[in-house]
């Protein structure tokens, strides 16, 4: 029973883990800087290819995601007994599957269904 | 014949034998992550929704003409430094100084206030230079994704200022604690999803 005593006791003391002060600062940093260079490459148009700006400032925002994810939300795999963690991995699969699956879907809806006013009126 | 003789063998149980005892809120962390999770799947649908609309604008201003992304770089300041004060409210928490958590959150709030207003007077502009959420379906879904952020911030201050009244009242007792918990990652997840808009409706939408 020794076993099952340590995990309640895990447990009872999961929820009231949350990061220190050096956690709560490093995030911060990270956040201001992880904020501040999409800010600046788009408001200056550092990199003339808008395209991959576009790409960069993205990749900008997920890496921030996780920072905040860790250091502000203190997720890690063993909070909960790793069922926040699943919740998370399944609610993120959703997200991707609802945003990938819309954007695809009705680019292609757009570029195969609507004829533009210029070749409309070139049809006989 | 044989399986009848197995289930009386084994005795299969399916059941915990004993109900463990939970103390009182053992599981509403985890409630509420589940909850910021179906939270997530709102956002989730409404940046579907501006990911496809967002591009269409019936001839009306587009993203460029309207977003001020000074603004919004102070914007987001403003919840980043909310976001970090909520921290420190909630190291303070653990040590046990009332009148220091307080102060946190009020500082917090009042990032939290800066931040719906600064939202709230560039709504107006748009909507005084008639960029009004009817005018394309460009506005339509920025109005509807940013609005409802903006609403969550606000239902999360009056939630602030719920909590520092009981605190005030009752202290940090353990039922305030757990509450205050809540509040850190109902504020830090806002933070979270304003990552999303700023990047996906400002930024990008300049771009386009």
């Amino acid at each position: 029973m020794s076993a099952h005593d340590h995990a309640g006791d895990d447990h009872a003391h999961g929820g009231a883990a949350h990061g220190s002060l050096k956690g709560y600062l490093i995030g911060f940093f990270l956040s201001v800087i992880l904020t501040a260079i999409p800010f600046w490459m788009v408001m200056t148009g550092a990199i003339d290819n808008k395209q991959a700006t576009a790409v960069i400032v993205m990749a900008f925002a997920v890496v921030q995601i996780v920072v905040h994810m860790i250091f502000f939300l203190h997720m890690n795999p063993a909070s909960e007994g790793g069922w926040s963690m699943l919740a998370l991995i399944f609610t993120v699969v959703l997200v991707v599957i609802v945003l990938s699956g819309s954007l695809w879907v009705m680019y292609h809806l757009n570029a195969n269904m609507m004829p533009g006013l210029h070749e409309m009126q070139q049809m006989p | 014949m044989a399986s009848t003789a197995i289930t009386a063998d084994t005795a299969a149980v399916f059941h915990l034998e004993e109900e463990h005892a939970h103390a009182e809120g053992g599981s509403t962390m985890l409630g509420f992550w589940l909850y910021l999770m179906s939270d997530c799947l709102i956002f989730a649908m409404l940046f579907a929704a501006f990911g496809v609309l967002g591009g269409n604008y019936a001839a009306g201003p587009a993203p460029k003409d309207l977003f001020d992304l000074g603004l919004v770089a102070v914007n987001t300041t403003m919840l980043l430094l909310s976001s970090i004060t909520y921290g420190f409210a909630m190291l303070t928490m653990d040590k046990g100084r009332v009148g220091a958590t307080q102060g946190w959150l009020a500082v917090t709030m009042l990032f939290g206030l800066a931040f719906l207003s600064i939202e709230l007077s560039e709504f107006a502009h748009m909507i005084h230079e008639g960029a009004t959420p009817q005018r394309s379906a460009f506005l339509s879904s920025f109005f509807t994704l940013v609005g409802t952020h903006g609403l969550h911030v606000t239902f999360g201050i009056v939630w602030m200022v719920t909590l520092m009244v009981q605190v005030a009242r009752h202290g940090l007792i353990e039922a305030n604690r757990r509450r205050l918990m809540c509040l850190s990652m109902f504020w830090h997840f806002l933070d979270v999803v304003w990552i999303g808009v700023f990047t996906f409706v400002y930024l990008m939408g300049t771009l386009r």
